[in-house]
């Protein structure tokens, strides 16, 4: 039995230990808002955050995973109550297609915890791992500069 | 209580009984243009018998029959509609709808026509709108070639307009207040004394009113919500993980399975080995399928692996073998056999090269096979049981994959029920429906239980309908600082061909794709000459974001360039003189006075780049910046005029055309798909990169409204792209690629 949390909650598993953590948030605990695009960290589309830190979901091991904290994009927020970065990607209208966006959104959220008010070459540094095939990177620039605000007047 | 407040009460309850269903307004009507394709007298009336608007008793439910495949699509639809039909934007829902031949789209078929989109002569009119009765009869229920737009603006507003009157005919009735005295405000008919009666309660009423046979429109001084930003329906959806895709389906007592098949395109299976597979954790039973073996299993992740453990004897590729053989027959394509179209020769530019003599300049340019490689890998669930079939996948041609299926099942078309799906990106490749078809087999075998398909990303890169490769043999001259004459031959294999061979249906006449974006370009060059030659078909090919002016843009700009160089002209000045169809004049303006044009270099390392491609009617000029840094060439700006008639909805509007710039230019630096043994070469995206966000310019957009046509926008930003980079790669270094991609040549940081 392999025991860790996802998004505060308990999960015991008994599947095999090389089962990428991706397949056992979709198929498993169905939080189908984590994407399979690559499954070998190429795309982002899977990043999800361990401890606090945004990782390829696809290439994480559940074996590896005993006693982790795995948050998922559900944890950002819902629609009715969106978190700061999914407001300020609502109010920048990244979306295109949408499918890298819960990727790029974990991504640009890892970040901010860490550098609370990135400038363009840290937002580059931090999300040039997380493809978006419609081409939304201009808009997703602006909406993490625009959650690194939102993030300051929530915490005022 | 008032009179209405009082009969508002009452319909209600009659309301929600007859409403059960949901009632649409035109509904009845709805085959009837395809029992009578060609009635004459058909057209005027159109609108106001499609079906277009579902109301029950929770609302207004609009159908937006085209997929949304992220290029928002149905915001747009919907927007037309709510905007003639008053509904408040928050209570807006749509819905794909059943697939239907009432869902022609009417501008696919004569996009596919030999007249440019600036000949609105009398042929090329008639043309056109015989295009679209050929669809009709068809029944092209089709998203694509940048037509959601165009086809949809008139008929879903007329739609919105028809439903409107109808509801307002259905109160006079129930108040006896006269029409005249009755307005509409946000789903509710309005009447003198404020009284206002939802739709839902109308409904009923109002569907045994005959739909009008003419119907007003708003003028667009008065519109509330096209022209202006809108919140895309989805992008709360989009924004919070919670938006459904096609690979996110999960149904009761459901399987997941993946599929192998051979990856030399349309070579057979010899055989396989799957007693290693089938042994493995999870694996249910592993079934063969057209051209290879599908695997199913409790979980997506079991079925993947477990099918890498299968081994097949995979029959050998129906085409060249590697990339080198492929380029050599497009070289050998030249012939006057194959050529395929001439649609222009101005002047005489034989006897004109001659008379230049040595000064010819003559070039061979090249663009690789490119993959679709939307994020989202193809997947399809399906379900057979009782004798009904359910699939659940995107797709953009919902009328063929339900052919498909009757095909495969013998089931009768209404015993099939397609739920489209949002799509996580298309490009183009949701037009072709080989990984649905799969889907079907394997539910066949599943005794009732829906499976689940989903495609490694491996297997969407080496399976997938590429855009072809290309090459061109462009020869030229200048006289007095001027360009003088222009001869561009043009040979690839046919995408209509490939398609139509799929569809078996036979694509008559020269395809006019294979020279799109080159021979319908609006430049008044004394002797100039765009001829197609119709390759041997190769690898299966399909639609590519902007199809055959995706690489023609190219192909087509860069040889002007490279004779505007020739002439010692300015690359803007000389494109602007040349250029003789105002409307295409108006964006290179706008593009020169945007990036504050003063030549191409612009000194300190920097420079920049201009191209102009006409596509899909649509003239779009850009103009590309780059520096030379230590870690290799920079994208620093770029700049992008279109012309579109009518922004419709302004924030979509900016993020299709920077995407379709960011698309253009990611393929360009360094995207190819490259075969060895008859597959590709390149699985993954470790491979097959596009642009990243480090890379990523900034990007100013300007619309131009001054067309009288209404435009999509998916598509023409995609061709100037290419070609405004390798101008501005050529003023930066004094390098000429004439082949993509461009980090074949040079380094990008
Ligand atoms: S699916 Fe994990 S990085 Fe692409
Ligand atoms: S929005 Fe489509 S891949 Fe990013």
């Amino acid at each position: 039995m392999i025991r860790f949390t996802v998004n505060g909650a308990q999960v015991e598993t008994d599947l095999e230990p090389e089962t990428p953590l991706l397949w056992v948030l979709r198929d498993t605990l169905k939080l189908t808002g984590t994407k399979y695009g690559c499954g070998i960290a190429q795309c982002g589309a899977c990043t999800v955050h361990l401890d606090g830190i945004a990782m390829r979901s696809c290439q994480m091991q559940i074996g590896d995973l005993e006693g982790a904290e795995v948050a998922t994009i559900e944890a950002q927020g819902t629609p009715e109550a969106p978190g700061p970065v999914q407001r300020a990607w609502i109010e920048h209208q990244v979306a295109q297609c949408g499918y890298c966006q819960s990727g790029q959104i974990m991504a640009a959220a890892a970040l901010l915890a860490e550098v609370p008010d990135p400038d363009d070459a840290q937002i580059d540094d931090a999300l040039s791992g997380n493809l978006c095939r419609c081409g939304t990177y201009p808009r997703i620039r602006a909406a993490v500069h625009r959650a690194a605000e939102l993030m300051r007047e929530d915490t005022q | 209580m008032s009179r209405a407040g009082k009969i508002a009460r009452r319909t209600f309850l009659f309301g929600t009984v007859a409403i059960a269903g949901g009632v649409a307004l035109g509904y009845y009507v709805v085959q009837h243009p395809h029992d009578n394709p060609l009635k004459p007298g058909l057209d005027p009336g159109e609108a106001a018998l499609n079906p277009y608007v579902l109301i029950d008793a929770d609302g207004v439910t609009i159908i937006t029959p085209r997929t949304d495949m992220g290029q928002g699509a149905h915001s747009v639809l919907a927007a037309m509609v709510a905007e003639e039909l008053d509904l408040a934007w928050s209570d807006i829902r749509v819905w794909d709808g059943p697939p239907g031949a009432a869902y022609y789209n009417a501008k696919v078929a004569a996009e596919a026509l030999p007249f440019s989109a600036t000949d609105d002569g009398f042929v090329a009119r008639n043309a056109r709108a015989f295009g679209g009765r050929v669809a009709k009869v068809l029944g092209l229920q089709i998203t694509g070639g940048s037509t959601t737009v165009p086809d949809g603006f008139d008929r879903m507003r007329m739609a919105g307009a028809a439903a409107r009157q109808m509801l307002i005919g259905a109160a006079e009735a129930e108040t006896g207040i006269s029409q005249a005295d009755l307005t509409t405000r946000d789903g509710h008919v309005v009447t003198p004394d404020g009284e206002a009666i939802a739709y839902a309660d109308l409904a009923v009423q109002a569907a045994k009113i005959a739909p009008p046979d003419e119907v007003a429109l708003k003028s667009p001084d008065d519109w509330r919500y096209l022209g202006q930003p809108m919140e895309r329906l989805d992008i709360v959806a989009k924004s919070t993980g919670t938006q459904g895709y096609g690979i996110d389906i999960d149904l009761p007592d459901m399987l997941y399975a993946t599929v192998r098949t051979n990856p030399r395109r349309g070579g057979v299976v010899r055989g396989y080995d799957a007693s290693k597979a089938e042994g493995m954790p999870g694996v249910q039973r592993v079934v063969p399928v057209t051209g290879g073996a599908g695997v199913i299993a409790d979980s997506t992740w079991r079925a993947m692996r477990a099918a890498q453990e299968i081994s097949f004897d995979w029959g050998e590729a129906p085409y060249p073998a590697d990339t080198a053989q492929m380029w050599a027959q497009l070289e050998a394509s030249f012939t006057e056999a194959l050529q395929d179209s001439r649609f222009r020769d101005d002047g005489d530019v034989d006897a004109a090269l001659e008379q230049a003599g040595g000064e010819v300049l003559e070039a061979q340019y090249r663009v690789p096979h490119l993959a679709h490689a939307p994020l989202e890998p193809m997947n399809a669930t399906a379900q057979l049981k009782d004798g009904r079939l359910d699939i659940w996948a995107s797709t953009q041609i919902p009328m063929y994959v339900v052919a498909t299926a009757t095909r495969l099942t013998g089931l009768k078309a209404e015993d099939i029920h397609l739920h489209n799906q949002y799509a996580g990106g298309s490009f183009g490749r949701r037009l072709e429906d080989d990984f649905i078809a799969e889907a079907i087999e394997l539910a066949m075998v599943a005794e009732g239980r829906p499976i689940k398909m989903t495609w490694t990303r491996e297997e969407d890169m080496s399976h997938d309908f590429p855009r072809p490769m290309a090459v061109s043999r462009a020869r030229g001259a200048v006289a007095d600082g001027k360009v003088a004459a222009f001869d561009l031959s043009l040979a690839t294999p046919s995408v209509a061909q490939s398609q139509g061979g799929r569809l078996n249906q036979p694509m008559p006449g020269p395809d006019v794709a294979i020279v799109a974006g080159a021979w319908d370009q609006p430049f008044a060059i004394p002797d100039y000459r765009v001829t197609g030659y119709r390759a041997q078909p190769m690898v299966p090919v399909s639609s590519w974001r902007s199809v055959g002016a995706s690489g023609n843009g190219f192909l087509h700009d860069c040889f002007l360039d490279e004779l505007i160089h020739a002439a010692g002209a300015d690359p803007l000045q000389e494109r602007l003189r040349l250029c003789d169809d105002p409307l295409s004049r108006g964006v290179l303006e706008a593009v020169g006075e945007m990036s504050g044009w003063s030549g191409p270099d612009m000194g300190d390392g920097r420079a920049r780049g201009v191209a102009f491609t006409l596509s899909f009617g649509v003239p779009a000029a850009e103009v590309v910046e780059v520096s030379q840094t230590n870690a290799g060439l920079r994208i620093d700006k770029v700049f992008v005029a279109v012309e579109v008639g009518r922004v419709l909805d302004p924030v979509n509007f900016d993020n299709q055309v920077k995407g379709g710039v960011i698309w253009g230019l990611g393929h360009a630096m360094n995207c190819e798909l490259t075969y060895k043994d008859g597959m590709t070469e390149q699985r993954n995206f470790d491979s097959y990169q596009g642009m990243r966000l480090y890379q990523a310019p900034s990007i100013e957009v300007r619309a131009l409204e001054n067309g009288e046509t209404i435009r999509g926008i998916g598509e023409p930003a995609v061709p100037p792209a290419a070609p405004a980079l390798a101008n501005a790669i050529f003023a930066a270094t004094g390098q000429r690629i004439r082949e993509l991609p461009l980090n074949r040549h040079v380094s990008f940081a």
